[in-house]
């Protein structure tokens, strides 16, 4: 069925910080860009970011990007790529003094500039003392990112499709990326989207996880089109937890609560931090204290009637205390718990948080894949920025802030590849291959013509329930070498869900069906590199291989669809102008 | 019913708080809402996400239109 097409300079897939970014350098050159978003614009995902954005404008104290690049290295476990990660601290200052032109309403010092909090993991002189790094808009920054971002490309006319969503890639005989089959949810009606260069900025898949800080529109869309076509994902085994995400919810409940002198128990009433961490107890680092929780729950020690999650207690600390130092908390736990702190325990569990790897891509933006040898061969008319993409500048763990500065810097560097690109390669389209639409059309018509198929709800929530025990923030070799087994099946069953309202406009049901072919693509990759890397290193923290282990793990994973393959490719350890920073322990 | 089916979908937010307590309140409340109630939750809607948690946490108050629906909301 040939469906009707539509045609422009670039499509960019999705509408949070870095998509935005990209776009508005694209509309900037007199391209015509069209941004599509499952949600309106400015509420994506990036709405929830409060922290900052990191960057050594050295506003406060000195600071410069040699010291964040040292850091982030740090922090990635040197999983990290040294050339991508220079060139994202080098040009920090540069994305967020634009990004104040364009009118974020940063926080500012009396005289004028921009003013930087502390953040855990910001250090000056390479680790040696605290820096005031991260640049805020009050606690709202993710939010002044997105309208500024969003009035800006009203600006310079970028053209949003609000309430689209991609479905798949149109790859050509050669690979060459040429658009995208895209589902109008107001009338149902599925589109090509022709392009000469094609950009995901879809975000994270945090969705994977029964114990989640991420909207539920984050289910790794970009993810499971690129897997589908082809495209491997890179360093799925790698996700950020938080140790206390309210159980059964993932709404956040702040360290500061453990600051003030909150502490956690087990099912038994014992404050079990105190055999892990004897010293530092409940204020051990975000790692260990996951560490802990999950080893109690592990060894049935969990509270909660499935004995599947930990207390967090703060009534000792009195009514006057939480509400006056812990500002929101109460109501927190009363809507998201069901629990009043000032006389009752807030059940809470580590809880996924952010994902590291994604579409591999290099710090040009370009999606790179392996081919004739090169590990890092560039698929024309493909690009990736943001959570979706592994640039990689995370490696194996995130550093706080560095998030946001990924989507501008990213955003940036893939709208500049695209006008170089455009530019050197003439002005046409090519045309598009008999098949373009075959794989969209195909898994809609199997979603409609499916008999006595199963719940949507309930593949997701057994994959969920699958990635949480088997794939969680400790990893046990025998949970996980039957974690893979699991989730095969699980991505089975959802080859067979049935809906069943068929209806055309705004049908949430088959948008969800949709979103859930995507979410298992991720969670297979995940477990399965999980399962196969034989080390600790970063958030991949395992039982039976609780080293990092540089001789034989220093790589990154490439997962395939096709067979559920597995290959590695090298890190890249030298940086683009300055000394590599060579491994050492991670200890802060 | 095409209007509820679009509202379905304008519940799903960047704020994982709002994602919850909106889409209990659809399965749990909507049906009962008189036109005007739902006229108004349709408006809160559109509210940007942070001020609409702030409303629901109870951290600020709504206009006096909207007061009814959101004190529903608060009660989950
Ligand atoms: C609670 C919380 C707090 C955080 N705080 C910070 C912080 O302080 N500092 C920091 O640096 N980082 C922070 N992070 C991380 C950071 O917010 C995210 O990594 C980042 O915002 C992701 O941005 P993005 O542009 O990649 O994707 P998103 O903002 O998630 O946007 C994805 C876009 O893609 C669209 N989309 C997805 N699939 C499709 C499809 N199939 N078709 C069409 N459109 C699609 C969506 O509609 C959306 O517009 C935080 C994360 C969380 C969960």
């Amino acid at each position: 069925m040939a469906l009707p097409v539509r045609t422009f300079d670039a499509v960019i897939v999705g509408g949070g910080g870095s998509g935005m970014r990209a776009a508005l350098e694209l509309a900037r050159a007199d391209l015509k860009v069209a941004v599509l978003s499952k949600v309106f614009p400015t509420r994506s995902h990036t709405v929830a970011a409060q922290g900052g954005v990191a960057a050594s404008l050295g506003n406060i104290d000195e600071d410069n990007w040699h010291w964040h690049m040292y850091d982030t290295i740090k922090g990635s476990d040197y999983l990290g790529d040294q050339d991508a990660i220079e060139f994202m601290c080098r040009k920090a200052n540069e994305v967020v003094y634009e990004l104040e032109h364009f009118g974020m309403p940063f926080d500012r010092l009396a005289g004028g500039k921009i003013y930087q909090r502390p953040f855990g993991g910001h250090m000056r002189e390479y680790g040696k003392s605290p820096v005031p790094r991260a640049c805020a808009a009050a606690d709202r920054t993710g939010h002044a990112l997105l309208h500024t971002l969003y009035q800006a490309n009203l600006k310079a006319r970028t053209q949003f499709f609000v309430e689209w969503m991609a479905l798949d890639l149109i790859r050509a005989q050669d690979g060459t990326v040429l658009g995208v089959t895209a589902l109008e949810m107001e009338t149902g009606e599925v589109m090509v989207l022709q392009a000469k260069a094609t950009v995901f900025a879809t975000g994270g898949a945090g969705r994977i996880f029964a114990a989640s800080t991420n909207a539920f529109i984050n289910t790794g869309d970009g993810l499971g089109m690129a897997a589908r076509a082809g495209i491997p994902l890179q360093d799925l085994e790698f996700w950020q937890f938080h140790p206390t995400g309210v159980a059964g919810a993932g709404v956040l409940i702040t360290e500061g609560v453990r600051g003030e002198g909150g502490y956690l128990l087990n099912k038994n009433g014992e404050r079990f931090m105190e055999r892990y961490a004897p010293n530092a107890k409940d204020l051990a680092s975000r790692d260990v204290v996951s560490r802990a929780m999950a080893t109690e729950i592990k060894e049935g020690r969990g509270a909660g009637k499935d004995g599947d999650c930990i207390l967090l207690k703060l009534d000792h600390l009195g009514e006057e205390v939480i509400s006056k130092r812990l500002p929101g908390i109460r109501e927190i736990a009363k809507t998201f718990a069901n629990v009043d702190p000032v006389k009752d325990p807030i059940p809470v569990v580590p809880t996924c948080h952010y994902q590291m790897g994604g579409i591999p891509t290099n710090y040009r933006g370009q999606v790179v894949v392996p081919a004739n040898g090169n590990p890092e061969t560039v698929v024309p008319g493909f690009y990736a920025a943001g959570e979706c993409a592994c640039v990689s500048v995370h490696g194996a763990n995130r550093l706080g802030c560095n998030s946001l500065l990924d989507l501008l810097v990213f955003g940036k560097s893939a709208g500049e590849t695209v006008i170089r690109d455009l530019r050197s390669e003439g002005k046409s389209h090519r045309s598009l291959p008999g098949d373009a639409s075959d794989l969209a059309l195909s898994r809609l018509a199997r979603l409609d013509g499916q008999k006595s198929g199963e719940r949507v709800a309930d593949v997701g929530a057994d994959m969920r329930r699958v990635m949480q025990l088997h794939c969680g923030v400790f990893r046990f070799p025998d949970l996980l070498t039957e974690g893979v087994r699991k989730i095969k099946e699980v991505a089975e069953r959802a080859g067979r869900t049935e809906i069943t309202d068929k209806s055309r406009t705004f049908n949430t049901a088959r948008v969800e069906a949709l979103e859930l072919d995507n979410l298992v693509e991720t969670a297979v990759a995940s477990l399965v590199s999980a399962d196969a890397r034989k080390e600790s290193r970063g958030s991949h923290d395992r039982a039976d291989f609780h080293q990092r282990d540089d001789v034989n793990w220093m790589k990154h994973t490439l997962w395939y669809k096709q067979g559920s393959r597995l290959e590695y490719k090298p890190v890249h350890r030298k940086p683009l102008t300055v000394e590599p920073f060579e491994p050492k322990a991670r200890v802060y | 019913m095409r209007e509820l089916d679009r509202i379905r979908w304008r519940c799903r937010r960047g704020l994982l708080e709002l994602d919850l307590l909106l889409s209990g309140f659809l399965e749990r409340r909507f049906d009962r809402l008189d036109a005007a109630e739902r006229q108004a939750f349709t408006e809160l809607l559109d509210q940007p996400d942070n001020d609409l948690l702030d409303l629901v946490l109870g951290r600020c108050e709504p206009a006096p239109r909207y007061r009814a629906v959101v004190e529903m909301l608060r009660a989950g």
